[in-house]
C-alpha cells in the first residue's frame, strides 16, 4: 500500500517557540531541479519585530552565562547536529543540488565550524582582552563583552555551512541573534532551529526567520533596539548600502564582508566584530 | 445617596447572573479588532492621557516618586506634542511629595488607601488613612473593599465602608475627592459576585470602580473590565449617574490598551473615551505607549534605550 506526501508546513522559531508568521503568509520552497520541496513560513516585519524583542528578552540571561557554560552549551549544538546528520544531509542535497556523499562532507564541516567556534568561548577574553601597561599605579584591564542583539543575514548560497560560519560566532560571545535565512534555501536553517530548540539554548538566543531579507533587512537596520547588522546574506549592492545607511541610525556595528569562501579556515574576525571592548581601572593594593 | 440598605439588597437581588461563555466570547471578539494609523495614533495619545502612572511598592522613596512625577508631567521628553498621563498612583505617605513634584499641572494625584491592597484594617483606620491622604493633596482615592466581608455574604458592611470612605474624601472647602472603589476581581472568584460588587459599590456613590489592586493575580482582565463596562452603562440607565472604570495590573503593552479602549467605546459606548471617565492602572504601559507612538512618528521601531528605566 503507497503511503500519502506528508506535506510540510514549517513554521518560524521565536522566542524558542515556532509560530506562523503574524501575517500568515507561507510561500514554497523548490530543490535545484525546481520540485517541491516542503511550504516555508513568510515572515513579515511584525514577526521581526517580535524577533527583536524575544532576542533582547534573552540577552541578559545569555551574557550573564559564564564562557565556559555558553561553550559547553554550543558544544551540545554540535553534538545534536551529528545526530540529525542524515537529515542535514538530505537537506543540503535537495538545497544545494550535491550529491549526497558531497553534502555529508558539507555537514561534517559544519559540525566541525560550530564546534570550532563552540571552543573559542572562554578563549575569546585572552586574545581580544588585555592587562595593559598605565603610567600610574592602576590594574587597568580591558575586556571583550557582547555587543548584544545582533541582526544576521545569512548566506543566500550556502544554506547550512554558511549559516552555520554566520550564527555561531555572533553567539558565541553572548550576543543574541535574529538570522534571516536564505530565502530560496531556508530548510537547513530550518532544521537548525528544531535542533537548537531542544538543545539547552535558552529561548530567545537564536531567532530564526524565513523570509525575504529585502522586505524584512529595513525594518531590522532601521530597529532601535537592534545593535549590530551582520549584511553576509545581502547579495544586492543597493540594498547593502540602504541598510548599512538605516543602521547608522543609531550607530549599529556593520558587517559587510565580501563573497566569503566558507570551506576556508576561519579567523576570529567575525567574532571580534560583535564585541565591545570594557576597559576598567581599578587601585594597585585596595 | 441611592438610598437605604433595603434598595441595596433589592437592586442586587434583581441582577441576573452572568453568562460566562457569551462574557469571554464577546471579550475575545472584540479583541479582535484591527485598529491601524490615524486610528491607532489616536488610540495611543488618548491611552497615554488615560494612564494612572503607578508606584505602589515597599521600596517607593521621594526620589522615585519624583522622577515618576516628571515622566507623568513629560512622557516622552523628545516630543512635547505628547499629552500628560492622567495621574500618579502612589501610597498616602508619598502624597504630598507628589503633589509637590508636579506643581500646578493639571495632573492628578491618587493615592491608595483603606489598608491598601488586603484591606484588612478597622474602619476608623481605613477612614483615618483616607482622611490623612486627602489632606496631603490626594485628588483622587484608591480605596479596596473589605472582600473576605463580601464573599462571607456580609453585603452590607461593604456598602457602609464605602459610604463611610467616601465621606472622608470630603475636604474643609466641601469638594471631595474622587472616590476609586477596588473590587479585586481576581478574589472575587465567580463573574456574578463582580458584578453584584459593582453595582454595589456604585449604589454606595463610587466615582470610578476599578478592578484590581494589581498584587494578585490574575489583575485585570478584558473580560472582567467588560462586564464592568456594562455595569456603569446599566447604572447610568437605570439611575441617570455616570460612574467611571479602571482596569489595573497585568496591562503592559499598546496592543493590549487598544483592546481595551475597542472594549469600552462597544460596551459603554464614546462618553466613557475621556481620562475623566476611564483610566488605566499601570506603570510599564506607558513605556510602550511612548515606544508605539516613536514607531509612528519615525517609520522605525523603537527600542526601550529610548524611554524611562523606571
Amino acid at each position: 500500500m503507497s503511503r500519502l506526501d506528508v506535506r510540510k508546513t514549517y513554521k518560524l522559531y521565536i522566542g524558542g517557540a515556532f509560530p506562523r508568521s503574524e501575517s500568515g503568509h507561507t510561500y514554497e520552497v523548490s530543490d535545484t531541479k525546481g520540485r517541491f520541496l516542503a511550504n516555508a513560513a513568510k515572515a513579515s516585519r511584525k514577526d521581526a519585530r517580535d524577533a527583536v524583542v524575544a532576542a533582547r528578552k534573552a540577552f541578559g540571561g545569555w551574557a550573564g552565562r559564564t564562557p565556559y557554560n555558553r561553550g559547553q552549551i554550543l558544544y551540545r549544538v554540535a553534538e545534536m547536529i551529528e545526530g540529525r546528520h542524515e537529515q542535514f544531509t538530505a537537506d543540503v542535497v535537495a538545497a544545494e543540488g550535491l550529491t549526497k556523499a558531497q553534502a555529508a562532507k558539507v555537514v561534517d564541516a559544519a559540525i566541525d565550524r560550530w564546534v570550532w567556534y563552540a571552543g573559542w568561548a572562554d578563549k575569546l577574553a585572552q586574545v581580544t582582552g588585555n592587562a595593559n601597561q598605565v603610567a600610574g599605579p592602576f590594574f587597568n584591564l580591558s575586556s571583550p563583552e557582547p555587543t548584544g542583539v545582533v541582526a544576521v543575514a545569512a548566506p543566500a548560497d550556502d544554506s547550512l555551512l554558511g549559516l552555520v560560519s554566520v550564527l555561531a560566532p555572533v553567539i558565541v560571545s553572548g550576543n543574541t541573534a535574529v538570522v534571516v535565512t536564505s530565502y530560496e534555501r531556508p530548510l537547513a536553517a530550518v532544521t537548525l532551529s528544531e535542533v537548537l530548540a531542544t538543545s539547552d539554548v535558552p529561548g530567545g538566543v537564536v531567532n530564526v526567520l524565513t523570509g525575504d531579507v529585502a522586505e524584512l533587512g529595513p525594518w531590522l537596520a532601521a530597529h532601535l533596539d537592534v545593535n549590530a547588522l551582520d549584511l553576509t546574506g545581502v547579495t544586492d549592492a543597493d540594498l547593502a548600502t540602504t541598510l548599512e545607511a538605516e543602521a547608522a541610525v543609531n550607530l549599529k556595528r556593520v558587517l559587510r564582508p565580501s563573497a566569503p569562501d566558507w570551506t576556508a579556515e576561519p579567523s576570529i574576525a567575525r567574532m571580534t566584530a560583535f564585541l565591545e571592548t570594557k576597559t576598567v581601572w581599578h587601585p594597585v593594593g585596595v | 445617596m441611592l438610598g437605604s440598605a433595603a434598595d441595596v439588597r433589592t437592586v442586587l437581588g434583581d441582577l441576573s447572573g452572568v453568562d460566562q461563555v457569551g462574557l469571554e466570547a464577546r471579550a475575545a471578539a472584540l479583541a479582535t479588532r484591527s485598529i491601524k494609523k490615524d486610528a491607532k495614533r489616536t488610540a495611543i495619545d488618548l491611552a497615554i492621557s488615560m494612564v494612572d502612572l503607578t508606584t505602589l511598592e515597599g521600596a517607593d522613596t521621594p526620589g522615585k516618586v519624583r522622577s515618576l512625577a516628571a515622566k507623568a508631567l513629560r512622557p516622552d521628553p523628545s516630543d512635547a506634542t505628547c499629552p500628560q498621563v492622567a495621574a500618579v498612583c502612589v501610597y498616602p505617605d508619598l502624597v504630598a511629595t507628589a503633589r509637590e513634584a508636579l506643581g500646578d499641572a493639571p495632573v492628578g494625584v491618587a493615592s491608595v488607601a483603606t489598608a491598601f491592597p488586603s484591606g484588612r484594617a478597622a474602619l476608623p483606620i481605613k477612614i483615618a488613612d483616607t482622611e490623612n491622604a486627602v489632606a496631603a493633596g490626594a485628588s483622587e482615592i484608591d480605596m479596596v473593599i473589605d472582600r473576605g466581608a463580601f464573599l462571607a455574604g456580609d453585603l452590607l458592611k461593604v456598602y457602609e465602608e464605602i459610604v463611610a470612605v467616601r465621606a472622608a474624601c470630603e475636604r474643609r472647602d466641601g469638594t471631595r475627592a474622587h472616590l476609586k472603589v477596588i473590587l479585586e476581581t481576581g478574589e472575587l472568584a465567580t463573574y456574578d459576585n463582580v458584578r453584584r460588587a459593582s453595582w454595589l459599590a456604585m449604589l454606595a456613590g463610587a466615582d470610578f470602580i476599578k478592578t484590581s489592586t494589581g498584587k494578585v493575580a490574575p489583575a485585570a482582565t478584558l473580560p472582567v473590565t467588560l462586564l464592568m463596562l456594562e455595569a456603569v452603562r446599566d447604572f447610568r440607565d437605570t439611575f441617570g449617574v455616570q460612574v467611571g472604570v479602571k482596569p489595573a495590573g497585568g496591562i503592559r503593552t499598546t496592543k493590549d490598551a487598544i483592546k481595551y479602549l475597542v472594549t469600552v467605546n462597544e460596551t459603554a459606548g464614546v462618553d466613557w473615551m475621556t481620562p475623566t471617565w476611564f483610566r488605566f492602572g499601570a506603570s510599564s504601559l506607558l513605556n510602550d505607549l511612548l515606544m508605539q507612538r516613536q514607531k509612528l512618528e519615525t517609520g522605525r521601531y523603537a527600542g526601550p534605550d529610548y524611554v524611562t528605566i523606571d
